[in-house]
């Protein structure tokens, strides 16, 4: 075979080689997507985050609008703060609520977003007033017990 | 009678302590060859179309196995993950399963094994049978450098096509599964990509099966070119080192994976 013919299916197989790369970052990584939608940043601070992970899904009635871009620790109050990154096409009230939720018992941990009826709306960099932190189900769990064991009036517990 | 004891025990020793000082050495010359093909890289890049060349018969030829195989695993794993993530009513989840298999272990792991039997023995054959038939000592009497114009180019081209094969391997991989998991099972074809696309991120997953089957390629063509340069000048010894090159590559492949899956996932998934 000659050379040119070499040289075509080398082309030819780099091409497709590094499109099976590209395909790897944008159509299974979802790199494209991400980066596309810059969207604007919301914060909420939580008592407590539970799985919480970044890039978590931001939902408004099951509809993702956003993702979660970084979560760290406020040192003064120990509440757990979210920055939110939304869409530029949601806006939210100001009295929006967001809670922490479990979609299913074993599924992910995603932010919902409840928008109230207030006319202003939240601005980049805003922080969302009104958070319900994660469920722990060991509370849950523990508390349940409790109760159960003061109102069977064993051990003496004072209500 | 106690001496022919103690004489049998030092040839045993003897045999073992030979084997590990072989080794040892063998690990040495290769090493110190590693470095002679990098010196000698950039005389054999300014002939460049030997390397394209290599990368033609290494790459190209290596497509068809590569493709089909992916597309056959992917199928494979699509239909085995679906029978057990339906136990848990998680079959929506089928898509995450493929490509996170897929993309960051079978993609590299199983194109350099097909790497290493299909491309890496052919270039051992090649260059041991070069070694027997002198051509090399030739080339040195020419004063042309066989490093530079038959090792270097045969293991740049591997070195170059192995990623590439991995992440083709990967890519039909994924297609296969999309095949029998959305048209054959039924899984809604939204949920297939979303899952996937939520579920695989470019750091840490992708760039780590790139790294991975970079890894790979150098030490499938290492093994590959230094077992030809290495081969006894003799028809068994030419079939041995072949033989070797897959054996070698195979469990180079094996170990080198799990040694850079513990430092690469290792707790570095979360936050």
């Amino acid at each position: 075979m000659n050379r040119s013919a070499i040289d075509l299916w080398v082309g030819i197989f780099v091409a497709i080689g590094f499109g099976a790369i590209l395909f790897m970052a944008l159509k299974v990584g979802n790199l494209l997507t991400f980066d596309r939608s810059p969207g604007y940043r919301l914060e909420a601070s939580f008592d407590n985050i539970g799985g919480l992970k970044l890039r978590a899904p931001v939902k408004t009635a099951g509809v993702v609008v956003g993702r979660v871009e970084s979560v760290r620790l406020n040192a003064k109050t120990y509440e757990a703060v979210a920055t939110l990154r939304i869409d530029n096409q949601y806006e939210f009230t100001k009295d929006t609520i967001a809670s922490i939720n479990t979609s299913g018992l074993l599924g992910e941990v995603y932010v919902a977003l409840d928008a109230g009826g207030d006319t202003t709306m939240l601005k980049d960099g805003d922080r969302i007033a009104k958070t319900q932190s994660a469920v722990v189900i060991e509370k849950l769990i523990s508390q349940f017990l409790f109760d159960k064991a003061a109102d069977s009036g064993g051990g003496g517990a004072k209500k | 009678m106690s001496s022919d004891v103690i004489s049998g025990i030092a040839h045993v020793l003897r045999r073992i302590g030979g084997a590990v000082t072989g080794s040892i050495s063998r690990l040495g010359f290769a090493s110190r060859f590693l470095v002679a093909i990098v010196w000698h890289s950039p005389q054999a890049f300014r002939r460049i179309h030997l390397t394209v060349h290599e990368i033609y018969f290494a790459g190209v030829l290596s497509l068809v196995i590569i493709l089909m195989s992916g597309l056959f695993v992917g199928m494979v794993l699509s239909l085995q993950g679906y029978e057990t993530l339906k136990r848990y009513g998680a079959d929506e989840q089928l898509g995450i399963l493929v490509a996170l298999s897929l993309v960051r272990e079978l993609g590299p792991v199983m194109a350099g094994l097909l790497f290493a039997s299909r491309a890496g023995s052919a270039i051992t054959a090649e260059i041991g049978l070069m070694k027997t038939t002198e051509q090399l000592a030739a080339m040195e009497m020419m004063a042309v450098d066989p490093l530079a114009r038959v090792i270097a180019p045969r293991f740049w081209g591997g070195v170059i096509s192995m990623p590439l094969l991995a992440a083709l391997f990967s890519a039909f991989g994924i297609f296969g599964g999309y095949l029998v998991g959305v048209p054959l099972i039924g899984i809604d074809a939204g949920a297939f990509w979303g899952q996937m696309q939520a579920g695989v991120d470019v750091w840490p997953d992708v760039t780590n099966g790139i790294i991975k089957s970079l890894v790979f390629g150098v030490a499938v063509s290492l093994i590959a070119v230094f077992e030809g340069y290495d081969a006894k000048p003799t028809a068994e010894g030419v079939s041995i080192a072949t033989t070797r090159t897959v054996v070698m590559s195979s469990l180079a492949i094996l170990a080198l994976d799990f040694v850079m899956t513990v430092f690469m996932f290792r707790g570095g998934g979360g936050l």
